[in-house]
């Protein structure tokens, strides 16, 4: 079962911050000195492991997260900087090297956390007996929309705080002054008293030697001078010029490049290959079988890549040969009946008496829904470049979680993990897919059997073909409701429960409460995508408690507003959302209006959608969004964010489908496989509520509540409920007659 | 031999004459800033001038390019001075993952070489076949506008970002 436990831990990959907590025994001692060779230069002095200064008083925040677009690493070195009193033009970011040093574990466990509490957030959400102890030990992941709320806020800012003390300490004993008297401002220690100042630089060496506090004292919101501002992108610049380095990029001497041809089955395996063809054509060195895969490297990709076309291959059969999307979903539909009648079903939440309340209802609602398998469709497709040599390997590629491919590859080459070494470039998008080890893995194998470096590059049919897929899932709803139209009880069920544990759950204030879930595996592989489990509930739940304010002759807004009472930040960041969108205000006939609520990684979203619908095709005008993350350390990252997550989850919500036929994926391209596209893209409002509470997360939380926000506004332009997705599915025309709109 | 003019220099690449020009810039010519996205001209991420025209490197010969004027993104500022569109991609912080921004940058600055101010539908046409996983259409937009209004030609200085432009 050694491949399903693999494909556990990559499913939970992204929330693997709240990991790394169990049972973890911590090497102790300080990190300096195994580390500074590995991230200081000459003339520079290690602060310690997560500050660099320079001798030109350049401040680099050593960041243990990789960057794909999210800005993490821009919004860390902030979180740093300001904790600091450092200029925000002497900060630069650098990418921890992929060691156990800066392993997840070892923020929540380590030096710089030794003193205080173990943040609640990193309390395990994960199934532990899924996870092998070795592999939490080796994760450096960034996912889970952790990087601020975790690393920022537990690292970035203790570190920030505990290197601006150990410098004033050294210039203190330098000046002779007391340490009070002393104060930190754009990289300079000040002595207001003498009028004295001097760079941070120069007391850089003795500060070395002091012991940085691990408890110091961190700055009140009012204090902050970079936190809460929209400064500028440290990535951005290259990322205009082409400059930029990311995976694909790496040039390696000597390197030979490869495509591959993974079996279109999951599961099935090379049978037979007939290579003659190929090895015939201009520049290609050797054909490779791996397993369930062939390749074919030669002196240049494309040469590859036609080679590869040349190669016949024939797979071992499966016994999903003649699976397809149809036959799982019936599936499903098999097991959440049988779990009900054997009993043994999943209890995921129990509040009251959920089915007696139901079986005293003057009304039922009830409904079910479905989405399908998607993929993650990265602009930058799969690819490492790999120079296996002398027992060593050498992987550059772009990472979601560096030290977890460095363990992998170990592992696939048999190597002692110090004989490999990772050199993360940025990602071409991550969306969770690269936690997944797969095609690092392939290339050192390839590397290994030519005996020379090798760039391996999947084509886009291959990335689309071989992903690790957001589930496909089944949900269905029961809903209670009184003569008064009150919401008694609310009774769900789905297949198959991931991260994190509490995507299912409503905010809502309803008294009786049952979910449940029911057990159906699949062979399609699954992996973390874009906001995880809160994807596809978000989608359930929000639609149905939409249609639950329909059924109860109830504005959909107001429904969800008056079952709040008990959730002010939520109902706040509901009640914004509403009056921005000028929620009321009637719309033509053929236009629609849709809201949705979600919280998912410590932050709340409110959105409401506007579409028209005409010709039976949707267009989504308007997108009005609220967001509540604690307290928004870029405001304008955090609104890129949001319009990120919303492009991303209306890609998904108007078009995606990976359709399983005949056990492989039918899907191939961006023809077959929509992106929304300039053309489509609505105009978008973000507003920013900081409400002190926790510090939550930006990269996922705008995507759940888009797809429930459009599909509410389907129904609200044309009376048709949007169940299943996409809603390219459904043939849409809208109603000629008024539309009831809400008043 | 083919001969290239690969942004003002010449350069002779021997290769077969069908490889899509995309590979030879990238490997035979080392400009990565060109990407790969999908092979089959659905994606733009290997948007490159011919002629100052957009084309899809991926799918075209390279023979096609042969001594005609290629311009890639390492090639459309002047010296170390940024071009207009690049510098409002910064004033607009455009980029997230970055993967798809040369593509883009280069259907913006042919869509403003042609239409010095083009409204939203001209921008629509012309950047439609540029995808953008990270959803960064908004800022793409508000990015040609800002070097539409733009005096014309590439200036010294990099802009640095002002952040009151918007959220606050």
């Amino acid at each position: 079962m050694g491949k399903w436990t693999r494909r556990a831990f990559i499913a939970t990959g992204s929330v693997a911050g709240g990991a790394l907590l169990v049972g973890i025994v911590i090497r102790p001692g300080d990190r300096r000195g195994e580390l500074a060779p590995l991230v200081a230069g000459d003339g520079e002095h290690l602060v310690h492991a997560w500050v660099k200064l320079a001798a030109d008083n350049s401040v680099t925040a050593i960041v243990p997260h990789s960057e794909m677009g999210q800005g993490a690493q821009s919004a860390l070195a902030q979180m740093l900087a300001d904790e600091l009193d450092a200029r925000w033009e002497d900060v630069r970011v650098l990418e921890a090297p992929a060691a156990d040093g800066y392993a997840n574990y070892a923020l929540a466990k380590g030096f710089l956390a030794g003193g205080l509490d173990i943040p609640r957030v990193l309390v395990p959400t994960v199934d532990g007996a899924m996870m092998k102890i070795s592999d939490l030990m080796h994760l450096q992941i960034t996912g889970g929309s952790l990087s601020v709320r975790t690393t920022g806020v537990y690292g970035m800012r203790v570190a920030g705080a505990a290197a601006r003390q150990v410098l004033l300490a050294a210039a203190a004993a330098r000046w002779e002054v007391p340490e009070s008297e002393l104060s930190g401002k754009d990289g300079q220690v000040i002595h207001p008293g003498s009028g004295r100042s001097a760079p941070y630089a120069e007391f850089a060496e003795a500060a070395g030697r002091l012991q940085p506090s691990a408890t110091p004292t961190l700055k009140t919101p009012d204090q902050f001078t970079l936190m809460g501002r929209s400064v500028p992108r440290l990535d951005i610049p290259q990322k205009v010029t082409g400059a930029a380095n990311f995976g694909i990029d790496a040039q390696v001497p000597g390197m030979l490049h490869a495509a591959i041809r993974r079996a279109p089955v999951f599961g099935a395996r090379v049978q037979r290959v007939d290579e003659t063809a190929a090895l015939a054509m201009s520049g290609v060195h050797r054909v490779v079988t791996l397993d369930d895969a062939v390749a074919v490297v030669a002196d240049g990709y494309w040469q590859a890549q036609q080679a590869l076309d040349k190669v016949q291959v024939s797979w071992t059969a499966t016994e999903v040969d003649g699976i397809d999307s149809d036959g799982l979903f019936a599936q499903f539909e098999r097991d959440m009946d049988t779990a009900v009648a054997n009993g043994d079903e999943h209890t995921d939440l129990a509040v009251g008496d959920a089915r007696g309340a139901l079986a005293r209802s003057d009304r039922v609602v009830e409904a079910s829904y479905r989405v399908p398998y998607l993929a993650h469709a990265c602009m930058e497709p799969m690819n490492a470049t790999a120079r296996v040599a002398d027992g060593a390997c050498e992987l550059w590629t772009s990472t979601q979680n560096p030290l977890g491919f460095r363990y992998a590859v170990a592992e696939a080459l048999e190597f002692d993990a110090d004989r490999v070494t990772v050199h993360n470039a940025y990602m071409g998008g991550g969306f969770g897919r690269r936690s997944d080890p797969d095609y690092a893995i392939q290339a050192a194998r390839l590397s290994a059997a030519v005996n020379a470096p090798v760039k391996l590059i999947w084509s886009r049919e291959e990335d689309i073909r071989q992903d690790h897929y957001r589930p496909a899932v089944l949900s269905r709803f029961k809903a209670g409701l009184d003569a008064e139209g009150r919401l008694l009880a609310w009774e769900n069920q789905f297949v198959d429960k991931h991260e994190p544990a509490e995507a299912p759950h409503v905010p809502y204030d309803i008294d009786n409460q049952l979910v449940h879930y029911a057990d159906s595996p699949t062979h399609v592989p699954f992996g973390p995508w874009r906001s995880v489990d809160h994807s596809q509930h978000g989608f359930f739940t929000e639609s149905f408690i939409d249609e639950v304010a329909h059924a109860a002759g109830r504005d959909p807004f107001e429904f969800r507003r008056d079952l709040l009472d008990a959730a002010p930040r939520h109902r706040a960041v509901l009640e914004l959302a509403a009056e921005k969108a000028d929620w009321g205000r009637a719309l033509a006939p053929g236009r629609g209006r849709g809201i949705a609520l979600q919280s998912s990684f410590g932050s709340v979203v409110a959105q409401v959608v506007e579409v028209t619908v005409a010709g039976g095709k949707v267009r989504v005008d308007r997108v009005v969004c609220v967001a509540d993350p604690g307290f928004a350390v870029s405001p304008d990252g955090l609104t890129a964010q949001m319009e990120s997550g919303i492009i991303y989850g209306l890609t998904a919500a108007l078009y995606g489908e990976i359709y399983i036929d005949n056990g492989a994926v039918a899907q191939s391209n961006f023809h077959d496989y929509r992106m929304l596209r300039m053309d489509e893209a609505p105009v978008i409002e973000t507003h920013i509520i900081n409400s002190g509470a926790a510090w939550g997360g930006a990269g996922e939380p705008g995507t759940p509540g888009i797809a429930p926000a459009l599909a509410n506004a389907v129904f609200d332009a044309t009376g048709t409920r949007i169940r299943e997705l996409p809603v390219g599915r459904y043939d849409l025309d809208f109603r000629i007659e008024e539309t009831d709109e809400v008043g | 031999m083919i001969t290239l003019n690969v942004n003002g220099t010449s350069r002779d690449v021997d290769v077969d004459p069908t490889t899509p020009l995309l590979w030879v810039i990238r490997e035979n010519l080392a400009l990565t800033g060109t990407k790969f996205g999908c092979g089959i001209a659905q994606c733009g991420a290997c948007t490159v001038h011919l002629n100052g025209r957009p084309i899809r490197a991926c799918v075209t010969p390279v023979a096609a390019a042969a001594g005609q004027q290629l311009t890639t993104i390492e090639g459309i500022g002047d010296g170390d001075a940024l071009h207009p569109v690049q510098q409002a991609w910064i004033a607009e912080q455009v980029p997230q993952c970055g993967y798809c921004q040369s593509g883009q940058i280069m259907s913006a600055v042919a869509l403003l070489r042609d239409n010095p101010a083009p409204d939203d539908a001209a921008i629509d046409s012309a950047l439609k076949g540029n995808i953008c996983r990270c959803g960064t259409y908004p800022r793409v937009r508000r990015a040609i506008h800002r070097a539409a209004d733009a005096p014309t030609g590439a200036t010294a200085t990099v802009q640095t970002w002002d952040p009151e432009v918007r959220h606050g």
